[in-house]
């Protein structure tokens, strides 16, 4: 049995181990391709430069950042008060029976496709921007929308469990004291859950900084820094992705070098994350 | 007792299936290179690649017993790089081969005409070469500066690397940028799409997706037709491509051989590319 | 909207009758209101992509070939493609994650070498699908040779569902009560025999149903497929054939105009596909917590 019991412990670590090998090779492959690219043209044009012109040998990034930025943050200021508003009602105010059968809907949202959000975003919310307010209707608003309603899931599900893991006594004690249930919840059980909230509001931006096909359907793609919501834009996803397939040389490596950008801002927005949920009130 | 079979069981049916799969990638590993036997690759520009499909599609139907054909996009360049390393065994072009694909041996399949469209209500009917490269580079911002209803113009262009937004600024831009405003999409089709829904865009697409909701406005007087893209008085033209490294394998030369025959030219030219005369 | 209906056991069975001058009033309302608006979307969404999608909904749809690039005929390859990647993605994944959860829970102590395990796990969580595609275009379609192909496609969609599968199955794991543990253990059972005979069967509703619903995400992944497992239209035949999974169809017909309702079509059985496997994955868990005291996901 002895052996039995060496093989199974070798074996495991080997496969614990997947996780930090498929890390280490991406980051190996993305940066090996990317590198080259600051030692060519440095980082300060790269990332402060505003003109992306690679058939001219232009390589800023800033539109792009700018992009990623304003795109986020639109859809940080729709997704975060709605899906903290569902994942209050849910957790404080909703009947069991509703609670339980409204949360797996919600989470079923994640299943849904972003191809599916970006041209249901496409053929409704573009026109509707076009008509309405004005531009060419693919905007920072379009695709903020359509990000925004992308991170609710997240946004209500993490923040649903933020919530139930405040003590039961929280609620029960500002109760006894004579407060109503809206009471308790604004001024007990939301700041108890408060870092559990932003950890949902971080891992959601998290998502939306990553997602790229949804965007490229209704950003516009335009590279330039916005001037108003109903501005076209372009995110550093949507570069990576509209011009790979095409790209050679100098230019595919500003692509892969926009790629490593990507990969230190989201790390750092994890790190950030995790040191919030490690402080989570249990 | 039912737990300690299902666990170790669990296991080693886990293990199994590892292996199995193992095994299996090997194969995939020592072909460096190669495609499944017996089946062609073309790989490039996503211009032609619809065509391609379509010729793909109707050889497959007329000869059953040849290898199938895949087609890929991807982009010219793309196309060019796979070609050159063996990825696939055809490349698609919607240009002229670059200076670093010069080893590369170019068929042309047919000629694509770039049409400058508009939404079909919209009044303007004819630009200078002049005005387009205006409009595409900003300085031309108001439609009522061209005549028709006065709004803002939308841009639609083509990212960069494309075949197409290649051809378009080496034909109408002659290096001046398209400007950074400019609404880019990713490929003719979705192109097209934004122009028939928005009165207010202009874009331009290869000529063969035309269809009736978007209008192609005549380029300096002349309309975009077979004969004038033939005679070459249409200034908007470029190729499309097949190129091969070296001799192509014999299915490959069947295929393109069914490219070139008067079936697979009666195909391009009833999906709107022009074929040289016969 | 008037809020006394229940939140059973919360507040407790007097808080409910409260004068309806509290001020809370509103900030109920709204919060319901951000429900309403949430589940009226989804509903939305849904809706409108399964009714326009039911115009084409034929067996002739469902099994047929796509012709002139879609826009006539059916979907049927892309049915077989996407099943067949997103099976081979859950066999690679599947284990390798479960496995990296056992030993996380079971193996070894909150070290050095399980923080590096656990970095490792989490980083990967947050990466952008568009990343993985790139790496997976570069790494199994060029340099190990395997082109486009399911195989490329399944290894990439595995690298990304890993992090889910780990997380998902550690809560499983850890879920399962101490006491079954040191029984076996007072029983003399080693460390594997106590993994495998009590620990892993206890948690395995837990971690199936967190494989489902790594499933139902990686269904939906377009940019890292397009980029690995290629868009042809033929019919896979083995897995080093590339294909064009659902999304991708749908994202290239919608694109493209080639047939706006095709792509309905398209979507609506991925839609329905999508939510068969997490109305599945909810149901086993319900059905399975019924029947024993079991690790909660």
């Amino acid at each position: 049995m002895n052996r039995k019991e060496k093989f199974a412990e070798v074996v495991l670590t080997v496969v614990g181990l997947t996780s930090v090998a498929v890390l280490a090779l991406i980051i190996f492959f993305i940066f090996r391709e990317g590198a080259p690219f600051f030692a060519e043209v440095g980082l300060g044009s790269f990332i402060g430069g505003t003109k992306w012109s690679p058939g001219k040998g232009q390589f800023g990034v800033l539109p792009m950042i700018a992009g990623s930025f304003f795109v986020t943050l639109g859809a940080l200021v729709i997704g975060v008060p709605l899906g903290l508003g569902c994942a209050l009602y849910l957790s404080e105010f909703a009947p069991k029976r509703t609670a339980a059968i409204l949360k797996p809907l919600i989470e079923i949202l994640a299943g849904i496709p972003s191809v599916v959000f970006g041209f249901i975003g496409l053929t409704v919310i573009v026109p509707l921007i076009r008509d309405r307010l004005g531009g060419p209707g693919f905007s920072v608003l379009a695709s903020a929308l359509v990000l925004g309603i992308m991170i609710l899931p997240t946004m209500v599900s993490i923040s649903y469990d933020a919530l139930r893991a405040v003590p039961q006594v929280y609620r029960e004690g500002m109760l006894a004291v004579g407060a109503n249930r809206w009471q308790a919840v604004t001024s007990v059980v939301l700041p108890a859950a408060r870092s559990g909230i932003l950890a949902a509001g971080i891992l959601s931006m998290g998502r939306a900084v990553g997602e790229t096909m949804a965007v490229i359907m209704v950003a516009g793609n335009a590279t330039i820094i916005p001037g108003s919501v109903l501005d076209p834009v372009r995110t550093l996803t949507s570069n990576i992705a509209l011009e790979m397939g095409y790209a050679a040389g100098l230019h595919r490596q500003a692509l892969f070098a926009t790629g490593v950008v990507l990969f230190v801002i989201i790390g750092a927005l994890n790190i950030v994350a995790r040191s919030f949920v490690r402080n989570r009130v249990r | 007792m039912r737990y300690p079979k299902s666990g170790r069981r669990l296991a080693s049916v886990c293990l199994l299936l590892c292996l199995t799969l193992g095994l299996t990638a090997l194969p995939g590993c020592a072909r460096r290179g190669d495609k499944a036997a017996g089946s062609i690759t073309l790989a490039g520009s996503t211009s032609v690649q619809p065509f391609a499909e379509m010729l793909a599609e109707e050889c497959a139907r007329k000869y059953p017993d040849r290898p199938p054909v895949n087609v890929q996009g991807g982009g010219s360049s793309a196309g060019a790089r796979a070609a050159l390393s063996g990825t696939a065994h055809i490349g698609m072009l919607s240009r002229e081969p670059a200076e670093s694909e010069k080893e590369l041996e170019p068929t042309v399949i047919a000629i694509d005409a770039l049409a400058l469209i508009v939404h079909r209500d919209n009044n303007v009917v004819d630009l200078t070469k002049e005005q387009i490269r205006g409009i595409f580079s900003g300085r031309i911002t108001d439609w009522g500066e061209l005549g028709g209803t006065p709004g803002p113009i939308h841009v639609i262009s083509r990212e960069e690397g494309s075949g197409t937004r290649g051809a378009f600024d080496e034909l109408i831009m002659g290096g001046e940028d398209v400007m950074a405003r400019a609404i880019v999409q990713d490929s003719n089709g979705a192109v097209r799409e934004t122009v028939a829904g928005d009165p207010r865009a202009i874009g331009y697409v290869s000529l063969g997706l035309v269809d009736d909701r978007v209008r192609a406005v005549k380029v300096d007087g002349v309309e975009a037709s077979v004969e004038s893209v033939r005679s070459r008085e249409y200034i908007l033209v470029r190729p499309f491509l097949f190129v091969v490294k070296g001799d192509p394998t014999p299915e490959a030369k069947e295929f393109l051989d069914f490219v070139l025959s008067e079936e697979g030219q009666r195909i391009l030219s009833e999906e709107g590319l022009v074929t040289e005369e016969r | 909207m008037a809020p006394s209906s229940g939140t059973d056991g919360a507040y407790g069975p007097g808080a409910l009758k409260r004068p309806k001058r509290s001020p809370g009033r509103f900030g109920m309302a709204l919060v319901q209101g951000c429900a309403v608006l949430t589940v009226a979307v989804l509903v939305f969404i849904i809706g409108y992509v399964m009714v326009k999608g039911a115009r084409v909904m034929t067996p002739g749809f469902l099994l047929g070939s796509p012709e002139k690039m879609g826009r006539e005929g059916g979907i049927f390859p892309s049915i077989v493609g996407t099943v067949s990647l997103t099976l081979a993605s859950v066999i690679i994944a599947a284990p390798l994650g479960i496995g990296t959860a056992v030993f996380l829970t079971e193996y070894t102590q909150e070290g050095l070498f399980s923080r590096i395990v656990r970095f490792g796990t989490e980083s990967l969580a947050g990466i952008p699908s568009i990343i993985f595609g790139l790496f997976g275009f570069l790494f199994f379609v060029i340099r190990l040779g395997m082109g486009w192909s399911i195989l490329s496609g399944s290894l990439t969609l595995a690298a990304m569902m890993l992090p889910t599968i780990v997380r998902t199955s550690e809560e499983a794991l850890r879920s399962v009560p101490d006491v079954y543990k040191e029984t076996a253990y007072a029983l003399g059972a080693s460390r594997w025999q106590t993994v495998a005979s009590v620990v892993l069967p206890t948690a395995m509703p837990g971690i199936v149903t967190g494989v489902i619903l790594a499933m139902g995400r990686a269904v939906g992944e377009t940019a890292a497929v397009i980029f690995t497992a290629g868009s042809s239209l033929r019919l896979p035949k083995s897995i080093f054939d590339p294909v064009r999974t659902l999304p991708v169809h749908f994202y290239i017909l919608a694109r493209e105009g080639i047939s706006i309702e095709n792509a309905y079509g398209t979507a609506a059985v991925l839609l329905s596909a999508v939510l068969l496997v997490d109305f599945a994955a909810y149901y086993i868990l319900h059905r399975i917590s019924k029947k024993r005291p079991v690790a909660r996901r």
